[in-house]
């Protein structure tokens, strides 16, 4: 019995090293992440005006939007090209890198009036998951707050297109908004996310 | 201390300095590692940064002749006239705030020998590390009649700053009905869509001031980067393959390779035929930068040769080349290529310098072109070390905007281009 155990973790141990040699070695979290900066900023921080921030997002949502993008399961320019680029190990460890990296909030124009509507909608249908006045990146939420507006405008787009799938609370929420208070709405609400300094 | 005068007390303080060096030579010499960067471009200053952010206890010294640097990148813009010269200016404040110390200064020699660079005031400063970072030099001799001096009126504009002001305002005084040739390098050279993203831009200006103009483009080439969405977007704004197409483009097999330039009638000779210009943008045929060729990091392709694991020269141990001049192939001769190979440089020296093996190699390259202002196209690929120490793209990954993309998507990238541009800049000098 022993024996067999012995003869099976060596024929483990042979099989694992023959694959080990095969696959090249996965690059480490800053060497992978430092590809982004050019175009989402250093440490990725961006400075618009429409690519987005990525730093301080949840592991669980940049895991799910990059495996979106490499499924290319949303609308895209150039991501679902990148994305196909890296393993699922990779942007597991992308993701836990930029988790740990401050959101920096950039100024951008906004319109004041809107903003402050857009604080109260915010509060109405978004509050509960985008806690913070969107400022918490938990579980499968992105970061709203001080987001460049180009960014949320072409996501918030294909969302309300069809073109990019919601969840069903998001959708709920995201139709009531519209029925509400229709395009206007939705343009104060991402007046109020560039407002967030 | 009252009675101790300045004199006094900085000779005292200064006895005591030299008497730690003697005592503890060895101490002194290994407590600073000094990395010289040669070339203030995108490649040598992201790599700066990067060596200060990865390990600040390395010395870093940047030498670059010019106190600011033009981007190439976007430069194409200010042609179209969507942007100021202004925008493309950047200098090394942000750089010093990270702890580089930036020497204006012309690189003379670099021994690697003894470990140091010479420059030209007379100094030589030692280094653990050397990265060369030079950016193209010009083949002028590749053209009869072309050189230095005739491209002070007959711009190539491939380095940006006073060559794209010049460009530019010939642009601006041109006839309406004139024809602007713009004679495209062989490969390999420095940003391959370039030239086609220039045609793009001045036929955008053309078209809005001057439309009886036309541009005609010869190459050498069978092929260039990004041709069909290039071609189709012509198609699209400019009448491309129509009777009155603003742009011709004469390939290599039509005859489209310029033997000579006779400067003073504005015309280029190809095997079959003369084309007289009223405004003529000759970009020379390019080679690895001059210090290269002087510090012998060159092969007989013209390019310095590189551990494509860590970007130190196959010639010279302890010196690396990253950028344009680099073989890096298959990455492009790219900003955003030199802005990645500095990384994977700067990680491989850090290392190095801390008796470390050097990290597992990622490198990615995006490239925007602007055919109009609300319509861009990009390249991209992601890249890996293969398995016989060469870097490999990574299957799968990467390749071009696809040719049915919507009008829309194709705006939204003309958004993410002024990002790429915001950033990469950011990411470099800031």
């Amino acid at each position: 019995m022993l024996q067999k155990k012995i003869i099976e973790s060596c024929l483990l141990l042979v099989l694992s090293m023959a694959s080990g040699a095969a696959i090249a070695a996965t690059p480490g979290a800053s060497m992978l992440a430092n590809t982004c900066a050019g175009c989402h900023g250093t440490n990725g921080v961006s400075s618009g005006p429409a690519a987005p921030t990525i730093a301080g997002f949840s592991n669980d949502y940049f895991i799910g939007v990059m495996q979106q993008f490499k499924n290319a399961e949303i609308p895209s320019t150039i991501m679902t090209r990148i994305a196909k680029g890296y393993t699922d190990e990779e942007i597991k460890l992308m993701a836990k890198h930029f988790s740990e990296m401050e959101f920096k909030r950039k100024p951008q124009q906004f319109d004041a009036k809107k903003a402050a509507f857009g604080k109260r909608l915010h509060n109405k249908y978004c509050e509960k998951c985008h806690e913070n006045g969107g400022r918490k990146s938990e579980d499968d939420a992105g970061i709203l707050a001080g987001q460049w507006a180009p960014y949320l405008n072409n996501a918030m787009n294909d969302y309300t297109s069809g073109d990019r799938e919601m969840h069903k609370k998001m959708k709920k929420k995201v139709d009531a908004l519209q029925k509400d208070h229709g395009d206007a709405g939705l343009d104060a609400l991402i007046n109020f996310y560039a407002s967030q300094k | 201390m009252s009675k101790l005068n300045r004199r006094k007390f900085l000779s005292l303080t200064g006895g005591a300095l030299a008497t730690t060096l003697l005592g503890f030579p060895m101490l002194s010499m290994a407590s600073k590692k000094r990395v010289v960067i040669v070339g203030g471009g995108i490649g040598g200053a992201t790599a700066a940064k990067y060596l200060r952010m990865m390990d600040s206890s390395i010395n870093v010294t940047l030498i670059e002749p010019n106190s600011n640097y033009f981007t190439c990148f976007m430069s194409n813009e200010v042609l179209g006239g969507g942007r100021n010269l202004d925008s493309l200016k950047f200098n090394y404040a942000g750089l010093k705030k990270h702890g580089v110390e930036v020497v204006h200064d012309l690189v003379t020699g670099i021994d690697p020998v003894a470990k140091k660079v010479s420059i030209k005031s007379g100094k030589s400063m030692p280094y653990d590390a050397c990265i060369v970072s030079p950016g193209v030099d010009f083949i002028w001799e590749a053209i009869e009649g072309h050189s230095a001096a005739v491209a002070e009126t007959v711009p190539h504009a491939w380095k940006a700053g006073a060559q794209t002001a010049t460009l530019k305002k010939q642009i601006m005084g041109m006839r309406d009905g004139g024809t602007l040739v713009i004679v495209s390098p062989p490969n390999p050279f420095r940003c391959p869509p370039g030239p086609y993203e220039r045609a793009s831009q001045i036929a955008w200006y053309l078209k809005n001031n001057k439309p009886k103009s036309k541009i005609i483009i010869l190459d050498n080439k069978p092929a260039f980067s990004k041709m069909g969405l290039f071609t189709a977007g012509w198609e699209k704004y400019y009448g491309y393959n129509s009777a009155n197409s603003m742009i011709e483009w004469v390939s290599g097999d039509a005859g489209g390779t310029v033997a000579s330039l006779d400067a003073k009638n504005m015309t280029v000779a190809t095997d079959v035929a003369d084309f007289k210009a009223d405004v003529l943008n000759i970009i020379p045929a390019q080679k690895a930068g001059k210090i290269a060729f002087t510090a012998g990091l060159v092969n007989e392709s013209g390019w310095c040769p590189v551990n494509q694991r860590t970007f130190e020269s196959s010639k010279h141990k302890d010196i690396y080349v990253i950028g344009d001049s680099s073989v890096a192939s298959p990455l492009p001769k790219s900003g955003y290529s030199a802005n990645s190979e500095a990384k994977v440089c700067a990680a491989a020296i850090a290392a190095s310098l801390n008796g470390k093996e050097s990290p597992e190699p990622s490198l990615v390259n995006t490239c925007y072109s602007i055919i109009m202002p609300d319509d861009a196209i990009s390249v991209a690929m992601v890249y890996r070390m293969g398995p016989d120490g060469k870097i490999i793209k990574v299957a799968g990954s990467g390749g071009l905007t696809p040719a049915d993309a919507s009008e829309e998507m194709r705006k939204r990238e003309v958004g993410y281009a002024h990002s790429w541009f915001n950033n990469i800049t950011d990411d470099v000098f800031g």
